[in-house]
């Protein structure tokens, strides 16, 4: 045989193999929401008949709206401050040059790898010193700076024409307005992607919230359906039926942005 | 004149764009850290905290339990992370093929499982492994195994299986960081190096792997991290207890462990939250050594 014709049919069969492991969770997952406990760990594979009834145990375990509510503002409003701060500091950072600010960004590099578990203690500390143990707040604020987003807002600065900077400059507007309505805009398929990057990270964020929202009516999906797991006989068909719902809105943004995504991704690692 | 009011208006304005996430980081991250330095050196249970010198240094290395969750951390980090690096390159390189048919589709499969959060697949793979489960069952038409194993309930299969998830979740993550530096990688280099007969593997151990350097260097330095401070799916798949018998206990969850569990201890936990940082800061110098001393080798 043709070693060419051999060396590609390797590759498709490793990249098919590689995708079915990837996909088939996710089958297994919208099957699962189907089918009852007892099929799901023996192992069924086909759809059953036990949608509604998961549906209707998970709507009577979970104060489904409020979770969700929960999650959804987190989420949302720890990604719209995150945008903001962190790609004001990229920008600032690239755009305004200073032996300080130079400094500052290394030393914030190098911050980049000491894990959240030598800061989970001291902040849980602080947050329960400022009486906002089990609020939104607590849970949003120390998300808000992200090293990684400056850094990536940064990289893909670089890639900004400085030309278009100067010509607003010369019909008038100032800095602020000009990072409002000429860098915004410009820079959009990088907010896509950090968009998704942050979005994501928030809405599964687990170890922080854990620790700070207490109350059943303050925790997130997230933390509700771990909470579901660890029972000694979970009740997989409405986990998985809630795992699905959980899983949804990450998915949508992800398709929604993908495109604008891999272009982002682009553009930071050039 | 005018010259010195748009330099002092610049340098402000430098300082405006930056100073919200320098606050922010000031009060969420540097001064935590410090203070956890601080408290690393202190001994009490709760907040009735004294100075105790290096006793709580001398107590790690009598901790039974802190030396397994070492020894777990450490055992998933050398493991895990050259799987997932090695196939992560292997898939980019295949996708980079802009003759392959289906390069879309294989490369949103592979990226999925990023969009799962820790918990959900988590619970996917719980539902899964389990001993009557999907898995035991396709192994054993295969013939691959004679009886079920108690992946979750065994101290090496729960260590396998947390390694299998892992790799599942953040595969396709790494692979996207190297199908974006392949494709600013100049083709011509490759089409010059095929002309001259230079064999695949060739070409990818002495034009690809050099090229891609500061990438693997990157994304092995943020796994490594990520693997340091594993707690999400140990925490989910052993129902919170790192078990068997501790046979999966990381770092970071007994650092959770001995805050919010036992009676807290927020001295000794923070004594051994500087263990994690002072891993990550060895073994990422030791990556940048690695590299740059390859590079003085093939030059």
């Amino acid at each position: 045989m043709n070693p060419a014709l051999l060396r590609r049919g390797l590759v498709y069969a490793l990249l098919s193999l590689a995708a079915f492991i990837s996909v088939f969770p996710f089958y297994w997952m919208i099957i699962g929401a189907t089918n009852a406990s007892a099929d799901i760990i023996r192992g069924k594979t086909t759809p059953g008949g036990a949608l509604f009834a998961n549906a209707a145990t998970f709507f009577a375990t979970v104060d489904a709206p409020r979770i969700f509510m929960n999650s959804a503002i987190i989420a949302v409003v720890g990604t719209a401050l995150t945008l903001v701060v962190s790609s004001l500091a990229g920008y600032g950072f690239e755009m305004f040059r200073s032996r300080i600010r130079e400094k500052l960004f290394a030393l914030l590099l190098l911050l980049l790898s000491i894990p959240f578990a030598a800061m989970m203690v001291p902040l849980f500390v602080m947050f329960s010193q400022a009486k906002l143990v089990n609020t939104f707040v607590a849970a949003i604020l120390p998300t808000v700076a992200s090293i990684f987003i400056i850094f990536y807002f940064r990289q893909a600065t670089k890639a900004f024409p400085s030309e278009l900077r100067d010509a607003a400059k010369i019909d008038g507007l100032n800095e602020w307005q000009i990072f409002l309505y000429v860098y915004m805009p410009v820079m959009r398929s990088t907010y896509a992607a950090a968009t998704i990057i942050v979005f994501m990270a928030n809405w599964n964020n687990y170890l922080w919230p854990l620790i700070v929202l207490q109350t059943a009516d303050n925790k997130t999906i997230t933390l509700i359906l771990s909470a579901l797991t660890s029972a000694y006989t979970p009740d997989y068909g409405m986990l998985l039926f809630g795992t699905v719902l959980a899983t949804l809105p990450t998915l949508v943004i992800f398709f929604l942005l993908q495109r604008r995504f891999v272009e982002g991704m682009l553009g930071a690692v050039k | 004149m005018a010259q010195s009011g748009l330099a002092r208006s610049e340098r402000i304005n430098g300082w405006l764009f930056v100073m919200p996430a320098l606050v922010l980081l000031g009060l969420f991250m540097i001064y935590p850290i410090v203070w956890s330095l601080w408290m690393s050196f202190q001994v009490g249970k709760g907040m009735n905290l004294s100075f105790g010198g290096f006793a709580n240094i001398q107590r790690l290395t009598k901790d039974p339990v802190f030396i397994r969750a070492l020894i777990n951390t450490f055992t998933f980090f050398i493991v895990q992370v050259p799987i997932m690096i090695t196939l992560a390159l292997l898939f980019a390189v295949a996708l980079n093929d802009s003759t392959l048919r289906f390069r879309g589709l294989f490369r949103t499969a592979i990226f999925l499982p990023c969009v799962t959060s820790l918990i959900a697949y988590s619970t996917i793979f719980k539902s899964m492994f389990a001993v009557d489960g999907i898995i035991n069952q396709t192994l054993m038409a295969l013939h691959l195994i004679a009886s079920p194993i108690s992946w979750l309930g065994d101290p090496f299969w729960a260590k396998v299986t947390i390694i299998i998830a892992i790799t599942w979740r953040w595969t396709g993550y790494n692979m996207i960081f190297y199908l974006a530096a392949l494709q600013n990688i100049d083709r011509s280099i490759y089409e010059a190096a095929r002309i001259d007969g230079v064999p695949a593997w060739a070409r990818f151990r002495y034009l690809t792997i050099p090229m891609l350097k500061p990438v693997i260097l990157f994304t092995t330095v943020v796994s490594t991290i990520g693997t340091l401070q594993l707690f999400d799916e140990v925490f989910n798949l052993t129902g919170g207890t790192g078990g068997p018998s501790d046979s999966t206990v990381t770092l970071s969850l007994y650092i959770y462990n001995l805050t919010f569990k036992f009676m807290p201890s927020f001295g000794y936990s923070a004594t051994v939250s500087w263990v994690i940082v002072l891993v990550v800061a060895i073994l990422s110098f030791l990556q940048f050594l690695v590299a740059r001393d390859r590079k003085v080798k093939s030059s």
